[in-house]
């Protein structure tokens, strides 16, 4: 196993440990927002089609390339706002009141 | 390229975007901090894509231009235009087209490695393999996903003879054919898997039905972060590793957790055929063959009942998101409040297509969280609750979950509104939910019918009550 694998693994189970204990204490009402969110953050394969996009060189490439760009950015950009819309709901209020304060 | 900086600097950079996204996560468990979570979630990716342009291993920018572009354009627009009650499918969509992309991006690097046999390196052939497999699962996965939500394929299950069967061998061949297709590095073996992968992906959701699309939807969105973080291992690029480890984790938990509320475990979810058609026959008819009856209310007797109540629960469910009945609803429950009525609001766990689908939208019409209750925490107060009024919410509420061991509902934990003294149910007609079972409660002799549309009867009580 080369030193460069072995740092990705390394990687990858601290990162499964560090995804699990971060929403092990999510309240129900936030599941939504939460799912989405990070259906947002696996959006990041857009760095990897934007690498392959980069230096694609037959068109067969290019055109899977440039397919994954779309759909991927389609999954971070949509993702951030769809969220951003869900939260903007879970405004913060004090008191029942209909006035300023 | 003359701008292009070092790989150290890059990964530097997605270091400094993994903590974006970490945080992020974090921020979004709480609600006072959710929304800059979210903000801070998004810094971190735009760290990580503008890092990414500056790398040295991008020698062309017009097609990523191109796809930026046309990407953005439709995802700005459809997250826009959305309706709240649409959410929970444009959650979906947005997740196909991640693991589609995942799905792309190894194939494209098969094509580019494979020309030269045996010159690929085991795991990366391996992680392109599982991102190809798991990627396109995930994309016709969630397309089904979207269909069923927006009623354009049957909400109910699709199920034929043999088809767990069907499943597994497809699968265990997907297998066969991915390992044939590393070995040989034949392209032909590759398109094979994602074809078979895309038609593995439809047979999955096809047989699930509608009370458990949100535990299907969150297992697919821990599927694409699975992909995603595959792709790292095939780009070796550390922030598609942790971006997509960080979701495939919490995903598979959030996934766990969702079905240990329903009392199911994940291989129940995704073979049981949950909601296939009671082999007992016509809705309208009880296992002995009697025709079972049930009570109409109007709006005005409804709405005095309401009035002169000392402890009301209102159920909300799906129905409740369709119609858009929300402000109404908190119209109705402050103005039962002024006239010294306890009003709260009971929260099922699965109420709606998505877990706390009913907590965002009582959130837009900004009732207070501490109305809003859990199932564990309603539970106990039912019996002692004058009136249950239930809003288009249906197998959240069925007794037969706790009563009857041939209901494919049963042992999944409900609401008991069945306890309360006097239970209305506002609903569109006596069909049955999406799970496609009919609700016993419905005949029930403390139970009566306001039939209509959410909004318009709850408009109809709220108009009745301030006469009242």
């Amino acid at each position: 196993m080369s030193q460069a694998l072995l740092n990705s693994i390394t990687v990858f189970v601290l990162a499964v440990f560090l995804g699990i204990e971060l929403i092990s204490r999510v309240p129900a009402l936030l599941h939504t927002p939460l799912m989405s969110g990070t259906n947002a953050i696996h959006g990041i394969v857009l760095v990897g089609a934007m690498l392959i996009a980069g230096s694609a060189d037959s068109t067969l490439e290019q055109t899977l390339a440039f397919v994954a760009v779309v759909f991927a950015t389609i999954n971070v950009v949509g993702g951030f706002l769809v969220t951003d819309r869900m939260l903007e709901m879970f405004k913060r209020k004090p008191d029942r009141g209909e006035g300023p304060e | 390229m003359t701008f292009a900086l070092s790989q150290t600097t890059i990964n530097f950079a997605y270091l400094v975007a993994s903590v974006g996204l970490i945080i992020g996560i974090k921020r979004l468990s709480s609600p006072a901090t959710a929304r800059s979570g979210n903000v801070i979630a998004a810094i971190g990716m735009a760290i990580a894509i503008v890092f990414t342009l500056l790398s040295p291993q991008i020698d062309s920018y017009w097609l990523i231009a191109a796809g930026v572009a046309v990407g953005t354009v439709i995802g700005v627009a459809s997250a826009r235009m959305v309706k709240m009650t649409a959410m929970p499918q444009m959650v979906a969509l947005f997740n196909g087209v991640g693991g589609g992309a995942a799905a792309l991006i190894a194939a494209a690097e098969f094509h580019r490695l494979t020309p030269a046999l045996g010159h690929v390196l085991p795991e990366h052939m391996g992680a392109m393999l599982f991102s190809a497999l798991i990627g396109s699962i995930s994309f016709s996965g969630s397309l089904v996903a979207f269909g069923k939500l927006q009623e354009l394929l049957p909400g109910r299950p699709i199920v034929f003879a043999g088809q767990q069967i069907v499943n597994g061998l497809l699968f265990a061949a997907l297998v066969g054919v991915g390992i044939f297709a590393g070995a040989t590095e034949n392209g032909v073996w590759a398109v094979v898997l994602l074809l078979g992968a895309l038609l593995f992906g439809v047979l999955l959701v096809l047989p699930i039905g509608g009370a458990d699309m949100p535990v299907v939807i969150s297992l697919l969105n821990a599927f694409t972060g699975l992909a995603a973080a595959s792709t790292g291992f095939i780009l070796e690029n550390t922030a598609l590793i942790i971006g997509g480890t960080l979701v495939g984790a919490s995903g598979t938990l959030l996934t766990i957790l969702m079905g240990r509320a329903m009392n199911r475990s994940l291989a129940n979810v995704l073979f049981g055929a949950f909601g296939a058609p009671a082999p007992t026959g016509d809705a309208a008819v009880s296992t002995n063959g009697e025709v079972k009856s049930y009570r109409e209310v109007s709006a005005e007797d409804c709405a005095v009942m309401l009035a002169y109540a000392s402890r009301v629960v209102i159920v909300p469910g799906y129905g409740l998101a369709v119609a858009q009945a929300q402000h109404n609803v908190r119209e109705l429950a402050d103005l039962l409040e002024r006239r010294g009525v306890d009003v709260k609001y009971a929260i099922h766990p699965v109420a709606g297509r998505m877990p706390g689908h009913m907590n965002v939208l009582l959130a837009e019409a900004n009732v207070p969280y501490p109305q809003l209750y859990d199932m564990e925490d309603i539970n106990p107060e039912f019996p002692r609750t004058d009136v249950a009024l239930i809003i288009g919410a249906n197998d959240v509420t069925n007794p037969a979950a706790r009563e009857d061991p041939e209901s494919p509902l049963y042992g999944m934990p409900i609401l008991n509104v069945d306890a309360s003294a006097n239970v209305v149910v506002l609903k569109r007609s006596m069909s049955p939910g999406f799970a496609g079972i009919d609700n016993d409660l419905f005949y029930r002799a403390n139970t009566a019918m306001l039939f209509g549309d959410a909004k318009a009867s709850v408009e109809n009580l709220v108009a009745a009550v301030k006469a009242a």
